[in-house]
């Protein structure tokens, strides 16, 4: 008999991800408006992580520290935890569709955020914090009230019922935000931001946030890979095995709605990413989640790099919404899944 | 010997309507217990409420112990399910679906020690012949191919207690006949029992040692196979003379094998 075979990644394959990514990260800080020699950037990342002093090219200096990295950080970390999400979300729901986007969730985030700003709710000494502890909310409440109408009208969550539903309340919810927003217009600058997603203007904190999230819902999730693996293979089958079918989708529910909510609040709603990464992996790592999950961090960062990279370079110097292009990808990946799965029955 | 299931009083309404009303019945260690009944008498929904799919009230107690309290990977460890048609979402091997049955083994988060399940899941892989499908798709297989991996998992599972729903139902002769005689070969070892949800009664009448006869929610009868499925019960129950039906069915069959 074979040797059992290992479910999850070995060492060596996460030092190439590691790899893949730190290279995609470098390109991104080097190539923009401003081409930087590599050796450059490289340099001034050193200096900038050790407080080292050195003659460094100023100019150099000047782009990559204060605006270059922190959005390339940024967008890693947007990229990593919405593909999480949605690798986790279609697992849950045995739905290959579903997404942040797909089911409404972040639109209904960004309401969360809108209102706040609207209606200058904060909490107290984190200027920042009351959008997105209401973000996080309101994508909770989505995914609730989505979920139980769908259950309602469907037991058994066809791909079609939930993604209906989910349109629905996405649009439903994006003319709210589009009311707020036409009467708040002062306060909130700018209306593609929450439409479109955008990370222009990311700082450091923000980062810093966005990766507290990631490690900590992130975590969970990847944690319950194996939990997921039954639930794609039916939730009934999940039940019949042993696992804890309401507190294993209670907590990925959970983390998923605070991710959702804490990227929508840095940056705006950036359509279809957790749809296009864990699907393109799927085909690599094959389903199972303990080595889809993984992977959906390494590959959305690297896939959400290279799109902001694309939206920064394309039309230079004017910049085109990130939302824009991964919504154009993610648009085309939908109806490519919708017809395979179509046909395949 | 004590009972391994004791159901009290069970009953479960959907809004409304009453699917299961007031039974009460017990299965014990070697007994293959078959529900028989029309369509719509409330069999499946006893299964649901026993493997806690659906809310029910009234107790069913596992080993004296009611099942409501114990926890998820417990109840796995002593009730398993088949129910009757798969549809996996993702294209998962037949190994990575057969090997899930050792969940609710797991010690907790770090895998160790996991020689006796291995050899569980090597033991259901050989006896459900599922060696060369291992590494295939699970989308690619047949229905009876399918069921065959699922009853794999249950067996990798380990479970006391089989519950089978309508186990064949879109299965062909020879997949009926392949799932009953390994459920029947798998209640040979001692401290196991199967209750089973079936439509076709000479299934009941040549693999159940007992059998519970149901019609709209309440037990017509209950006791052992040849008892339940006599004339005058069975004739109640689904309106019509069955013994004659059968006759005709099976009569023309035995008239062909002679010529």
């Amino acid at each position: 008999m074979k040797k059992r075979s290992r479910e999850g990644f070995s060492l060596p394959i996460y030092i190439l991800f590691t790899a893949v990514t730190l290279a995609v990260m470098l390109l991104c800080i080097c190539v923009g408006s401003v081409m930087l020699p590599p050796m450059d950037t490289l340099e001034v990342l050193w200096n900038g992580l050790t407080g080292a002093q050195g003659p460094v090219n100023e100019m150099a200096a000047n782009i990559i520290l204060p605006v270059r990295l922190p959005r390339v950080l940024c967008v890693a970390l947007v990229g990593a935890s919405l593909s999480l999400c949605g690798g986790a979300m279609q697992g849950l729901l045995k739905n290959p569709l579903a997404d942040g986007t797909t089911l409404g969730v972040s639109s209904g985030a960004s309401l969360g955020a809108v209102t706040a700003i609207a209606f200058g709710i904060s909490l107290p000494g984190f200027p920042f914090a009351g959008s997105m502890v209401m973000a996080v909310l309101f994508a909770f409440g989505s995914l609730a009230l989505i979920l139980s109408l769908a259950y309602k009208l469907d037991s058994s969550l066809s791909t079609n019922t939930i993604i209906l539903i989910g349109v629905i309340f996405s649009m439903f919810a994006s003319s709210i935000s589009s009311l707020i927003i036409t009467f708040a217009g002062d306060k909130i600058k700018t209306i593609t931001f929450w439409t479109m997603g955008s990370l222009q203007g990311s700082s450091y904190e923000n980062a810093l946030v966005l990766l507290a999230a990631l490690a900590l819902f992130g975590g969970l999730v990847i944690g319950c890979g194996r939990e997921l693996n039954a639930f794609a293979v039916g939730e009934d089958n999940a039940r019949n095995i042993g696992v804890n079918v309401r507190r294993v989708k209670l907590t990925v529910l959970i983390c998923i709605s605070v991710l959702i909510g804490v990227c929508v609040s840095v940056s705006g709603t950036i359509g279809f990413v957790g749809l296009v990464t864990p699907h393109m992996l799927r085909s690599i790592t094959g389903p199972n989640h303990r080595r889809l999950l993984p992977a959906t961090l390494f590959g959305g960062a690297c896939f959400l790099m290279l799109s902001d990279l694309l939206a920064r370079t394309l039309l230079n110097p004017r910049e085109l919404p990130l939302g824009v292009v991964t919504s154009f990808v993610g648009s085309m990946m939908f109806i490519y899944i919708f017809y395979m799965s179509r046909k395949g029955r | 010997m004590g009972a391994m299931l004791e159901v009290n009083n069970l009953t479960v309404r959907f809004g409304q309507m009453t699917i299961v009303d007031e039974i009460s019945f017990s299965v014990s260690p070697g007994e293959w217990l078959m529900i028989i009944g029309p369509n719509g008498a409330g069999k499946s929904t006893i299964n649901n409420a026993i493997s806690r799919a659906v809310p029910y009230t009234g107790t069913v107690l596992f080993e004296g112990t009611d099942i409501r309290r114990s926890k998820s990977r417990e109840m796995a460890r002593n009730i398993g399910v088949l129910s009757q048609n798969h549809y996996v979402g993702y294209g998962f091997t037949v190994e990575e679906v057969i090997r899930l049955g050792r969940y609710a083994h797991a010690p907790g988060l770090l895998a160790g020690g996991k020689d006796e399940g291995e050899e569980k899941v090597r033991d259901a892989i050989r006896k459900t012949g599922m060696e060369p499908y291992l590494n295939q798709s699970v989308l690619t297989l047949s229905g009876g191919e399918l069921q065959r991996t699922f009853l794999a998992q249950l067996f990798a599972q380990d479970p006391r207690l089989l519950i089978l729903d309508e186990p064949t139902n879109h299965l062909d002769l020879i997949y009926q006949k392949q799932v009953f005689a390994l459920v029947g070969e798998w209640l040979k070892k001692p401290g196991r029992a199967v209750i089973s949800v079936v439509h076709d009664l000479s299934l009941a009448r040549a693999y159940g040692t007992h059998a519970l006869l149901m019609k709209k929610g309440k037990i017509v009868s209950i006791g052992s196979v040849e008892q339940v499925m006599a004339p005058e019960y069975l004739n109640q129950v689904y309106d019509m003379d069955v013994y004659d039906w059968m006759r005709q069915m099976y009569g023309q069959w035995s008239g062909a094998a002679q010529t």
